[in-house]
């Protein structure tokens, strides 16, 4: 089963934006299948890099990066950028959502680009019926939602719809870029939560991006990431 | 591969949608032009079609020798004069020549009101056709039926107020103020000929012999002071006459006549084929026509432009769309062909709102094009030739957005997930 496979193994790992000096240097990064991992990262300490790496944007100079046990160096920029649509669920910090399409369709919206996606939901009942289970246990009434512009809703309300997006389809892991930044103590607390129970619901990992070290203890782990990086320059 | 299974196209239409207000404008923009331009050139085609249809029924306009295009000019188009007169016994030699069906003899000189006056017989309102074979016909009233009978033209009715049983008085040589008129023999209004477009309209027909009539005491008299009933008793067949049109039996004989009209011993005559005579007129005055053709085409680029600003100004706000694109799995490219495609729907969108534009306008105004500027308009659907512009014009949507949609492409490959606010 790929799924009992690592989330994320790093080994090695170098990386440099057009051959300046190495931004990213890390000899061991590993995330277990389905483990819920903080990585405290302030600006500037090569998160974004990092995670650019994680989804196969990037391509490192040196080193492995495997993703839910397959080997990224290994593969050509499209298959990265398919694997990504197939495996991955990537928040960021805001303006996760496409603003012309409306919130049903924001969350299916992997589910078109990718068959396997696809094919996860349709076994959960179908891409609409898992969206709108996702945006009820999110805490979004679907009947009231599903239609809404986006653009309609308060930053909460979208960070969550773009957790539903991530989470449809049952990828095996979940990049989350300061995704609770935009939100108030109360609001962040609850989506953490949220966010934490679907990914253990559906199996995936998460690797939860941010410089807020005091969101460290919802974790199962806590990492910083400037003891990974050995890096001297920053990003 | 997920790569191929992009939804661009419903995206970019979602994306234009989203955008209603910016998107029908620019959609607007480019419609008007291609209403402007497919309507110019619509126009320009009736407009020389119906230009070289003039004069269609006639095989072979004979004058004194000049040029084609002169003798053209003024038997058909009433502009400038003859440089010479022809004889009569030159008018009978031809029409008395093998395969010659019918002549309809002209003669110019006199106007009225700044109209010119055209001496000719009955046989002119039969034989005259323009277009596609339409002949003359009255709104009001018939030929003449008496020496001093007048027939007036729709434009000449229109102007000057007249019907028939008005009386009228036409002047020696040409000008609206005429200081010779030949007011001694007043002529009755018998009949008012239907618009044509052609320069029927803008004709007074009178009978050859009341031509000859007025002019009896010297061309520059009043008229004559002779009675009517001594008048029509009096052989008046004119020792001179301007023009004269031919029928053939046949067409084919035309090139024939034409030699033996030019090389006629006994006075330099010329024959020449309106057809061919009326493109090489058109040839002359359809610069200002090519003109207006490449203004239009001009104004659809400026069409064009407008979709390349209303994407480059949205280009930086939808930075961060392009990363959760990314994000999502969509390769670099799939961002340049989602801002190529907007681009072309854009354009595709206001082009086919351009056509349609175009020919309900032609529908609707087609009778008045028809009746006051005499432009037929050959064809009243769309067709392949739209067809074609449509697809230029959408083609070149797509040629222009590929340069923000190529900035675009950098972006995403510069910021990959990261969103730039």
């Amino acid at each position: 089963m790929i799924e009992s496979a690592p989330a994320l193994q790093i080994a090695d790992l170098r990386f440099n934006y057009r051959h300046g000096d190495d931004v990213l240097a890390i000899a061991r990064f590993d995330v277990r299948a389905g483990e819920r991992l903080f990585l405290r990262g302030a600006s500037g300490s090569g998160k974004s890099t990092l995670l650019g790496l994680i989804a196969g944007i990037l391509s490192p100079q040196a080193g492995r990066i495997e993703v839910l046990g397959e080997d990224l160096t290994t593969m050509g920029a499209a298959k990265r950028d398919a694997f990504r649509a197939a495996r991955l669920g990537v928040i960021f910090q805001m303006f996760n959502l496409l603003p012309y399409l409306p919130v049903g369709r924001n969350i299916t919206l992997p589910c078109r680009f990718s068959p396997e996606r696809a094919r996860n939901a349709a076994d959960a009942g179908g891409a609409d019926a898992e969206a709108r289970r996702l945006l009820d246990r999110l805490g979004l009434d679907p009947a009231e939602f599903w239609l809404k512009r986006s653009s309609a809703l308060s930053v909460g309300q979208q960070q969550r719809v773009a957790a539903a997006r991530a989470l449809i389809g049952r990828p095996g892991l979940i990049l989350a870029d300061e995704p609770t930044s935009a939100l108030d103590a109360d609001s962040r607390d609850a989506f953490i939560d949220l966010l934490k129970e679907e990914c253990a619901a559906s199996g995936a990992a998460l690797i939860f991006v941010s410089h807020d070290s005091s969101l460290a203890d919802h974790f199962d782990r806590a990492l910083d990431l400037s003891d990974l990086n050995t890096a001297s320059v920053t990003a | 591969m997920s790569g191929a299974r992009f939804p661009i196209l419903s995206l970019a239409l979602r994306s234009i949608l989203n955008r209603a207000g910016t998107a029908l404008l620019t959609i607007l923009t480019v419609a008007i032009s291609v209403t402007l331009f497919l309507g110019v050139e619509k126009i320009r085609h009736g407009a020389r079609a119906s230009f070289e249809n003039t004069i269609s029924g006639v095989d072979l306009i004979v004058g004194a020798r000049s040029s084609p295009v002169n003798l053209l000019l003024y038997s058909v188009f009433h502009i400038g004069d003859a440089t010479n007169n022809i004889t009569w016994e030159s008018y009978q030699a031809v029409a008395g020549a093998p395969n010659v069906a019918w002549t309809v003899p002209v003669s110019l000189g006199d106007s009225h009101r700044g109209y010119r006056v055209v001496g000719t017989t009955p046989g002119y309102f039969e034989h005259y056709e323009y277009g596609s074979g339409r002949s003359l016909t009255f709104a009001e009233g018939a030929s003449f039926a008496d020496l001093f009978d007048a027939v007036v033209g729709a434009e000449v009715a229109r102007e000057l107020g007249y019907e028939t049983g008005q009386e009228i008085v036409v002047a020696h040589g040409m000008g609206s103020v005429s200081f010779v008129e030949h007011d001694a023999n007043p002529f009755t209004i018998t009949g008012v000929l239907a618009p044509t477009g052609t320069p029927v309209d803008r004709s007074v027909f009178v009978t050859l012999e009341a031509i000859e009539a007025i002019h009896l005491e010297g061309s520059t008299g009043r008229g004559t002071a002779l009675p009517a009933d001594q008048l029509r008793a009096m052989d008046l067949a004119p020792e001179q006459i301007t023009a004269f049109f031919v029928g053939l039996d046949t067409p084919v004989a035309a090139l024939r006549l034409q030699r033996q009209v030019n090389t006629y011993p006994e006075e330099p005559l010329q024959a020449v084929i309106p057809g061919v005579a009326l493109a090489q007129l058109w040839s002359v005055i359809g610069a200002a026509e090519r003109t207006l053709a490449a203004v239009a085409a001009f104004v659809v680029l400026t069409g064009l432009v407008s979709i390349l600003t209303a994407i480059l100004t949205s280009l930086n706000e939808r930075r961060r769309e392009m990363a959760i694109l990314r994000a999502l799995g969509a390769r670099p490219h799939h961002v340049f062909i989602l801002l190529v495609a907007e681009s072309a729907l854009l354009a595709l969108a206001g082009a086919v709102i351009g056509t349609g534009l175009t020919y309900a306008g032609l529908a609707g105004f087609s009778p008045l094009l028809e009746a006051r500027f005499g432009i037929l308009i050959p064809q009243l659907l769309p067709g392949l030739y739209d067809l074609a512009i449509v697809g230029l014009v959408t083609a070149a949507a797509a040629v222009l957005g590929a340069g923000p949609a190529w900035r675009a492409y950098r972006h995403s490959l510069a910021d990959g997930m990261t969103i730039r606010v």
